[in-house]
C-alpha cells in the first residue's frame, strides 16, 4: 500500500528488550507510573472516554433540533446538554487533548530527555484531571447543569438549580492539573533539551506547546479566581456579580473571558504544532519560513491575552474598549494567516504522499482557514452586533476547535501511533474515517453560518419553523460525522492487536522521537542524542531518487 | 431566486440594516477570494509535487523574508481599513439620534415588558411606526437578557442594575422576530416576540385601539406623590433634600468632590441605591427603594424627571 520502504526486520529482538508498554505489567505499575509516555496513555484513555460523554450530549442535542419544538427532550433537559457538552468537550478533552496526551508523550522525546523535569508532579496532574473529572460527572449524574459552559452571572450565582457549585469546583480542580502540566513543559523545555539543541533547532511542536504551557500557568489560575467568587456569591450571598446585592454582572465577564478567549489559544496552538510536523514530513520539503512559525506561535499567545473584550461588544461595555479589542483581534489573526501560509509554501517542490496523517493536516489547513477567516466576521464591531450568540459563532468556532483541534489531534494520533503503540494502524480504514470526518463536519457545521446570519440564536431548542431545513441539513453532517470519530476507534483498537509491527521511523521522519525504538524503551534513548542541525532536514529530491531505486 | 434568497439571507428592516449587509458582502468576497486562493494553490501543490511526477524539485533559491513580509504587511493593511469601516458602522449603531421616541423594556424570566411614551403597555409584542426613530431603554429584573430584532440587525443586552439603549429606524412596513439571545434560564429560547412595523397612520390607529388612562410621565408623576418621594423633594418641604426639577442631563457635584451628569442611569441609582452616590451638601437620609417599588415603576419616575428637565426648558 504505501510507498514508504519498510525495513524488512526490526533492529532488535523486541521479546529481550523491554519497551516502556512491558517493562512492568500490574494495574499498579499504570497507577502509579511516573513515566511519561504512560502518562500520556493513562490520559488518552480518560479524554476519549470524556469525548464520548460529550459526544452523547451532542448528539442528543442535534436530534432535538431536528424539529422546531423541544420534543424529543424537554428545554430544560436541553440546557443540560449543551452545559454538559460544553463543558466536559472543552475542560476534558480539548484543553488536555494534544498537550496531555501527544504532549506528555512527545515533549521529553522529541527533545531527548529521559522524562519530563517533575515526573511525580506529572502523575499528580493526571489525579487532578480525574478528581476534576469525577465532581464533574457527579453533578451531571446527580441531575445537571442548565447555566451553560460560561456560568454567566447572576443567572449561575443566583437564578440557576442544579449542581453548579459542584460542576465548577471540578472545572477548578482539573485546572490546577492542567497549571502543574504547563509548569512541567516549561521547565522541561528549557531544562532538559539534548546537547546541541538549541532553541532554533527545535521542532515547532515544541515551540507551540511551550507558548501553550505559559498561556496555561498564566490564565487558568485567572479562571479559578473567577469560578471560586462566582461559588461565594453562590453560597454565601457576597456580592460580587449580583447587582442587587451590590455586585457587577459585566465583572463576571471580564474576569471568565480573560481566561476564555487564552484558552481558545490553548486549544488550536497545539493542533498548529502537530501540523508543522505532519506536512513537512509527508512533503519531505523542510518547514517554510521555520522562524517565522515559531515566533507567530509566540505572537499568538502574547497577543491572545489582550483581546478578551471581543466577547462582549454587545454587553454595555464602553465602545471605545470595543473598538480597542477590535482592532487587537484583527492583528491576532495575522499571525495565524502568516501560518496558513507558510504550512501552504512547504507542499511547494515536494514529494507528496498523501497518507492518513497528511489527509488530516491538510484538512486541518482548509478548516482552519474557513474558521480563521470567519472569525475576522466577529471582530468586525458591526458584524458582531449582528451575529454575537447566534449559530454563526458556534460555526465559527466549531471550524477552529473540531475542525482544526480534532483534526490535529487524529493525524498526529495516527503519526504517532505506531512510535506509541509499536503497531501501524490501517491505512485504507483510517483514509476512509478521515474523509467521512471531513464531510460529516462539513455537513454539520457550514449549514450553521448560515443559520447565524438569519439569526438563530444560539442554546435554542425551541426554534422559529422557517430555520428547520438547515438545522435537518445540520443533524445529517452530525450522523456522518459520529460515523467518521467511531471509525478510528475501532481500527485503531483493532491494531493494537492485529496491527503490522512498526519500524522505528516508518515514516522515515527527522525529528530524535523516531530516532528511539517503536515503542521507546523506559529511559527513552540508548544513549543521550547529540544534536548538530535544525529540525526538519528533509529532501524531496533525494526522496524521489530513493523511490525510483526501490522501483527498478 | 427571490425565495431561495430569503431562504439564507435575512430581511433588511432597518436604516442600519444595509450597513451592516454592505459589510458583510464586502466580507464573503474578500474570504472567498482568500479561501479560494489557499485551495487552489495548495491543491495545485498537492497534484503537481505528489510523489513520483516527473517534474523539477530543486529547491527554490533566495531566503523565506520578501514572502513573509508580503503575506504579514498585506493583511495589516487590508484588517485595518476593515477595522474603520466596521467602527464608523457601529459608532453610528450605538448613538441614537436626537429626537428618538424613547420606549422602555424590561426583560424578566421570561418576557418581555414595553412600556410606550403615551402609558400603551406590551407584552412580547412592539408596534412602531415606520421612518421614526426609536431608542429602547431596556433594563432587567433579573438576570441578563439580551434583545436582538435580526431583521433590524440590532442586539444589545438587557441588564440588571443598570440602563442599556439600543437605537433603529424601521424602514419596512412587516412583522419580524424579537428574540432573547442571550441565554437566561429554562425558557430562553422562548423568550421571543415579534416586532410591528406599520405605515405611521396605521400606528396611530393602533395605538388609539385601546384607550390609555394616563401617559407614562403622567403616571410617573402619580408614583412620585404616592411613593412619598415629593413629601422630601418639594420646595416647601421640611426636610433638605434637592429639587429635582431640571436636574436631568445637569452635572451634580457628590460629596465625594466628583461630579457626575444625571443620566437616565444615575436617577435610577439615586432611588435604588441612593448611598451610592450622594449629592454634595446633603445628608443620606433619602431611603432606598430596591425591592420596594418595580422596575416598571422606576422607568415612568424616570421619564417624570426627564420630562420636568423638557418643560423647564420650553419655559425658558
Ligand atoms: C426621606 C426623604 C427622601 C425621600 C422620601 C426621597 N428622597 Fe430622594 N433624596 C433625598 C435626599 C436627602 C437626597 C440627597 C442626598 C442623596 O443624594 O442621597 C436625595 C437625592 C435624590 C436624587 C438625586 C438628586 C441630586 O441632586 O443628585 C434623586 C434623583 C432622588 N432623590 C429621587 C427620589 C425619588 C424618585 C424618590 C421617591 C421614589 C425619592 N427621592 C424619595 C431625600 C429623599
Ligand atoms: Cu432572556
Amino acid at each position: 500500500m504505501s510507498a514508504v520502504p519498510m525495513q524488512a526486520a526490526p533492529q532488535y529482538a523486541p521479546a529481550l528488550q523491554p519497551t516502556y508498554l512491558n517493562v512492568q505489567r500490574t494495574i499498579r505499575s499504570w497507577l502509579l507510573t511516573t513515566d511519561h509516555k504512560r502518562i500520556a496513555l493513562l490520559y488518552m484513555v480518560s479524554i476519549t472516554f470524556f469525548f464520548f460523554v460529550g459526544g452523547v450530549a451532542a448528539t442528543l442535542m442535534r436530534l432535538e433540533l431536528l424539529t422546531p419544538r423541544a420534543e424529543l427532550v424537554t428545554s430544560e433537559t436541553y440546557n443540560k446538554l449543551f452545559t454538559i457538552h460544553g463543558v466536559v468537550m472543552l475542560w476534558f478533552f480539548l484543553i488536555p487533548s494534544i498537550p496531555t496526551v501527544l504532549g506528555n508523550f512527545l515533549v521529553p522525546l522529541m527533545i531527548g530527555a529521559r522524562d519530563v523535569a517533575f515526573p511525580r508532579l506529572n502523575l499528580a496532574s493526571w489525579y487532578l484531571f480525574m478528581v476534576g473529572g469525577a465532581f464533574t460527572l457527579f453533578s451531571i449524574i446527580t441531575g445537571g447543569v442548565d447555566t451553560g459552559w460560561t456560568f454567566y452571572t447572576p443567572y449561575s450565582s443566583t437564578y440557576s438549580n442544579g449542581h453548579v457549585v459542584a460542576m465548577a469546583a471540578g472545572i477548578f480542580i482539573a485546572g490546577f492539573g492542567s497549571i502543574a502540566t504547563g509548569l512541567n513543559f516549561i521547565v522541561t523545555v528549557h531544562t532538559m533539551r539534548a546537547p546541541g539543541l538549541t532553541w532554533w533547532r527545535l521542532p515547532i511542536f515544541i515551540w507551540s506547546l511551550y507558548t501553550t504551557s505559559i498561556i496555561l500557568v498564566l490564565a487558568t489560575p485567572v479562571l479559578a479566581i473567577t469560578l471560586a467568587l462566582m461559588a461565594l456569591e453562590r453560597i454565601f450571598g457576597v456580592g460580587f456579580f449580583n447587582p442587587a446585592i451590590g455586585g457587577d454582572p459585566l465583572l463576571f465577564q471580564h474576569l471568565f473571558w480573560f481566561y476564555s478567549h487564552p484558552a481558545v489559544y490553548i486549544m488550536i496552538l497545539p493542533g498548529m504544532g502537530v501540523v508543522s510536523e505532519l506536512i513537512p514530513c509527508f512533503s519531505r520539503r523542510p518547514l517554510f519560513g521555520y522562524k517565522f512559525v515559531a515566533v507567530a506561535s509566540v505572537a499568538i499567545g502574547v497577543l491572545g491575552f489582550l483581546v478578551w473584550g471581543h466577547h462582549m461588544f454587545v454587553s454595555s461595555q464602553s465602545i471605545y474598549a470595543g473598538m480597542i479589542f477590535s482592532i487587537l483581534s484583527f492583528m491576532v489573526s495575522i499571525p495565524s494567516a502568516i501560518k496558513v501560509f507558510n504550512w501552504t509554501a512547504t507542499l511547494y517542490k515536494g514529494s507528496i504522499r498523501f497518507q492518513t496523517p497528511m489527509l488530516y493536516a491538510l484538512f486541518f489547513i482548509g478548516l482552519f482557514t474557513i474558521g480563521g477567516l470567519t472569525g475576522l466576521f466577529l471582530a468586525c464591531l458591526a458584524i458582531d452586533v449582528h451575529v454575537h450568540d447566534t449559530y454563526f459563532v458556534i460555526a465559527h468556532f466549531h471550524y477552529i476547535m473540531v475542525g482544526g483541534m480534532v483534526m490535529a489531534y487524529l493525524g498526529g494520533i495516527h503519526f504517532w501511533w505506531p512510535k506509541i503503540t509499536g503497531r501501524m494502524y490501517p491505512e485504507l480504514p483510517a483514509k476512509l474515517a478521515a474523509l467521512t470526518v471531513f464531510l460529516g463536519f462539513n455537513l454539520t457545521f457550514f449549514p450553521q453560518f448560515i443559520l447565524g446570519y438569519l439569526g438563530m440564536p444560539r442554546r435554542y431548542p425551541v426554534y422559529a419553523p422557517e430555520f428547520q431545513v438547515l438545522n435537518v441539513l445540520s443533524t445529517a453532517g452530525a450522523s456522518i460525522l459520529a460515523v467518521g470519530y467511531l471509525l478510528p476507534l475501532t481500527y485503531l483498537l483493532w491494531s493494537l492487536r492485529y496491527g503490522r509491527i512498526a519500524t522505528p521511523n516508518p515514516w522515515e521522519a527527522t525529528g530524535l522521537e523516531w530516532t528511539t525504538h517503536s515503542p521507546p524503551p523506559k529511559d527513552n534513548f540508548e544513549t543521550t542524542p547529540l544534536v548538530t542541525a535544525g529540525a526538519y532536514k528533509y529532501d524531496s529530491q533525494a526522496a524521489e531518487a530513493q523511490r525510483e531505486v526501490a522501483h527498478v | 431566486m427571490r425565495q431561495l434568497f430569503s431562504f439564507i439571507f435575512p430581511d433588511q428592516a432597518s436604516n442600519l440594516a444595509p450597513s451592516v449587509d454592505a459589510i458583510f458582502f464586502a466580507l464573503v468576497v474578500l474570504c472567498s477570494v482568500i479561501t479560494l486562493l489557499v485551495f487552489v494553490v495548495a491543491l495545485f501543490f498537492c497534484v503537481r509535487f505528489r510523489r513520483g511526477s516527473k517534474v523539477d524539485r530543486t529547491p527554490p533559491k533566495g531566503g523565506t523574508l520578501r514572502f513573509e513580509i508580503a503575506w504579514t504587511l498585506i493583511p495589516f493593511f487590508v484588517f485595518c481599513g476593515l477595522f474603520f469601516w466596521a467602527a464608523d458602522v457601529y459608532f453610528a449603531m450605538s448613538r441614537p439620534p436626537g429626537g428618538a421616541t424613547e420606549i422602555h423594556v424590561v426583560g424578566k424570566q421570561w418576557m418581555w415588558k414595553i412600556q410606550h411614551p403615551d402609558g400603551r403597555r406590551e407584552i412580547n409584542e412592539l408596534h412602531v411606526p415606520v421612518g421614526r426613530p426609536v431608542q429602547l431603554i431596556m433594563t432587567s429584573e433579573d438576570v441578563i437578557h439580551d434583545f436582538f430584532v435580526p431583521a433590524f440587525r440590532a442586539k444589545q443586552d438587557v441588564v440588571p442594575g443598570r440602563y442599556t439603549t439600543e437605537w433603529f429606524t424601521p424602514t419596512k412596513p412587516g412583522r419580524y422576530h424579537l428574540f432573547c439571545s442571550q441565554y437566561c434560564g429554562t425558557n430562553h429560547s422562548t423568550m421571543v416576540g415579534w416586532v410591528y412595523v406599520m405605515e405611521p397612520a396605521e400606528h396611530a390607529r393602533w395605538l388609539n385601539q385601546v384607550a390609555v388612562s394616563e401617559s407614562l410621565v403622567a403616571e410617573g408623576e402619580r408614583h412620585f406623590h404616592s411613593r412619598g418621594c415629593s413629601g422630601c423633594h418639594a420646595p416647601n418641604s421640611q426636610i433638605h433634600a434637592p429639587l429635582l426639577e431640571g436636574i436631568y442631563g445637569k452635572p451634580v457635584p457628590l460629596s465625594d468632590g466628583t461630579i457626575v451628569i444625571a443620566d437616565e442611569q444615575y436617577l435610577r441609582d439615586s432611588i435604588l441605591l441612593p448611598n451610592k452616590q450622594v449629592a454634595a451638601g446633603y445628608e443620606p437620609i433619602m431611603p432606598t427603594f430596591q425591592g420596594r417599588i418595580s422596575e416598571e415603576e422606576v422607568n415612568a419616575i424616570v421619564a417624570y424627571l426627564k420630562h420636568l428637565t423638557d418643560s423647564e426648558r420650553s419655559q425658558q
